[in-house]
């Protein structure tokens, strides 16, 4: 089995109408229920807005801080899943998925190394 | 015998091993070790046979090697190697996997049509390069990443299921056509054919059709490529000029490549199950049965393109049937129905409008249209006779 980590790009800007959203958290639910019911759901989480992240970088033993997400855009991850799966084949299967339930888009990468258990 | 056993034996050794570069690696020596050997002990009974065994103690070999050195992946390559003999029967589904894996929709096209070339049809790095116009360091880069990734992302080597299989196969016939079509038009560049690209889809197309004889476009695939590749030799001068279809001496088409491409338009129809490969092989065959051009069956030509538009629609389409439309209906109601077309930026579109205002003795209009198509097009053949064109405007 490879781990896999699928990541939502959501806009920075705008929010879906509270009806939409509603199906989408539904809609996610059942995926994640269904992951769980597969033996692929690893971990699974939503992430607050980029613009709450800080970024950290150790110049020679200077941390320097700066506000807001390291990539620069108007989309950035919004959430995300790791999964077991065993073959691109059925990770991009789940992803297809996601983007569904999501309607955004889901870009998958694979991890380097088997993570213990 | 190279190209064809290339394919085979690295496809048979990816299934065993796993992984791409040692089944490349272990069948390259095997080639080097039997051009050694032969030439001296004579051929083995088995050619096919002996450089799949060699490439394959190659292999073993190596891993050996690598994981006395601890390689991990070499290890669980070897654990994965089970010590069998190779046999030759079983190879035909790991060709088809191996096709399967090459034309992955993870791999961005000129990818997958760089690693079936490479794998399958056993061309150098450098050879392929050449005929994509790419530097070579460029095409070397485009491999390593490729084959990267199908290791890395875990692309399964496998041919897909069944519910899977109609998109995948789609994209395996899309890369065999687009090695196909580069070499008969290459976009750019002094000749109008390059050839080895031609032959090495057909193979590839001769391959998909024996391995898939059940499915309807893996042989219109092929029937079309014949049958264009029929007329190769009339489809420019020996200056290199273009010459269209119509001017074409058909009595030095390829009679031999006619009728297997028009063979297999009759199993096409005999399966019922027609799609665009089929459709565009029937319509040149029906061009293929045309003694002259004056003698072409325009009107089942037409019905040919309405039946494509119905499964495969694109402006290219309709631009090709309001062609055939113009022969049947006269030049007028061609050109109303390619007036209606957003293709503006392709070059055919520019040269059919001009062909037709010409017919219809609008002239300055033709003189323009010429002078769009020439902008657009990079190949020097075309260019050259879109130019002879325009210069015999008015002469008339």
């Amino acid at each position: 089995m490879k781990h896999y980590l699928l990541s939502i790009y959501q806009p920075d800007e705008g929010t879906p109408d509270p009806e939409s959203l509603d199906k989408v958290m539904s809609e996610l639910e059942a995926l994640n229920e269904e992951m769980r019911a597969a033996g692929a759901w690893v971990f699974t989480g939503g992430l607050h807005a980029a613009s709450t992240a800080t970024v950290v970088l150790d110049k020679r033993g200077e941390v320097l801080m700066t506000d807001g997400p390291y990539t620069e855009g108007k989309e950035h991850v919004g959430g995300l899943w790791i999964i077991k799966a065993p073959d691109l084949d059925a990770a991009l299967e789940w992803a297809r998925r996601a983007a569904r339930a999501t309607t955004l888009p889901i870009e998958v990468r694979p991890f380097h190394d088997e993570p213990a258990g | 015998m190279f190209r064809e056993e290339h394919g085979r034996a690295v496809a048979v050794l990816v299934r065993r091993f796993g992984d791409i570069d040692v089944a490349e690696e272990a069948v390259q020596d095997a080639f080097a070790e039997a051009v050694r050997r032969w030439p001296s002990s004579g051929l083995p009974p088995s050619p096919a046979g002996w450089i799949i065994t060699t490439a394959r103690n190659r292999a073993i070999d190596r891993l050996r090697r690598d994981a006395s050195r601890e390689d991990k992946q070499a290890q669980a390559a070897l654990v994965q190697a089970p010590d069998e003999p190779v046999e030759e029967g079983p190879v035909r589904d790991d060709r088809l996997r191996l096709i399967f894996t090459c034309c992955h929709p993870a791999l961005a096209v000129p990818a997958q049509v760089a690693l079936t070339l490479r794998l399958l049809g056993g061309l150098t790095t450098t050879e392929i390069a050449r005929a994509f116009l790419v530097p070579e360091p460029t095409m070397a880069q485009r491999l390593v990443r490729a084959k990267g990734k199908i290791r890395d992302a875990g692309i399964p080597f496998r041919v897909p299921a069944e519910a899977d299989l109609p998109d995948r196969l789609r994209a395996v016939l899309a890369v065999v056509y687009l090695i196909f079509n580069e070499g008969y038009a290459a976009s750019s560049g002094e000749r109008l054919v390059r050839e080895d690209l031609c032959a090495e889809a057909i193979r590839l197309g001769r391959l998909l059709a024996g391995l898939m004889p059940d499915e309807p476009e893996v042989t219109g695939l092929l029937a079309l490529m014949l049958l264009i590749e029929s007329r190769r030799a009339t489809r420019t001068t020996p200056g290199g000029e273009l010459v269209r279809l119509a001017d074409q001496d058909r009595l030095l088409w390829d009679r031999e490549l006619i009728d297997e491409g028009q063979a297999l338009v009759r199993r096409c129809l005999q399966l019922d199950r027609p799609g665009p490969y089929q459709l565009q092989a029937a319509i040149n065959a029906v061009h293929s049965d045309a003694p002259t051009a004056a003698a072409t069956d325009w009107s089942q030509v037409v019905e040919l393109y309405d039946q494509l538009m119905a499964v495969a629609p694109s402006p290219v389409v309709a631009l090709n049937r309001a062609v055939a439309l113009a022969e049947v209906e006269g030049p007028e109601a061609g050109l109303g129905l390619v007036d209606g077309l957003a293709l503006d930026g392709y070059h055919l579109f520019h040269a059919i409008r001009a062909d037709l205002l010409r017919r219809l003795g609008r002239e300055a209009e033709a003189a323009d249209a010429y002078e769009a198509a020439i902008a657009l097009t990079e190949n020097t053949a075309e260019r050259d006779f879109l130019e002879r064109k325009r210069s015999q405007l008015g002469a008339a």
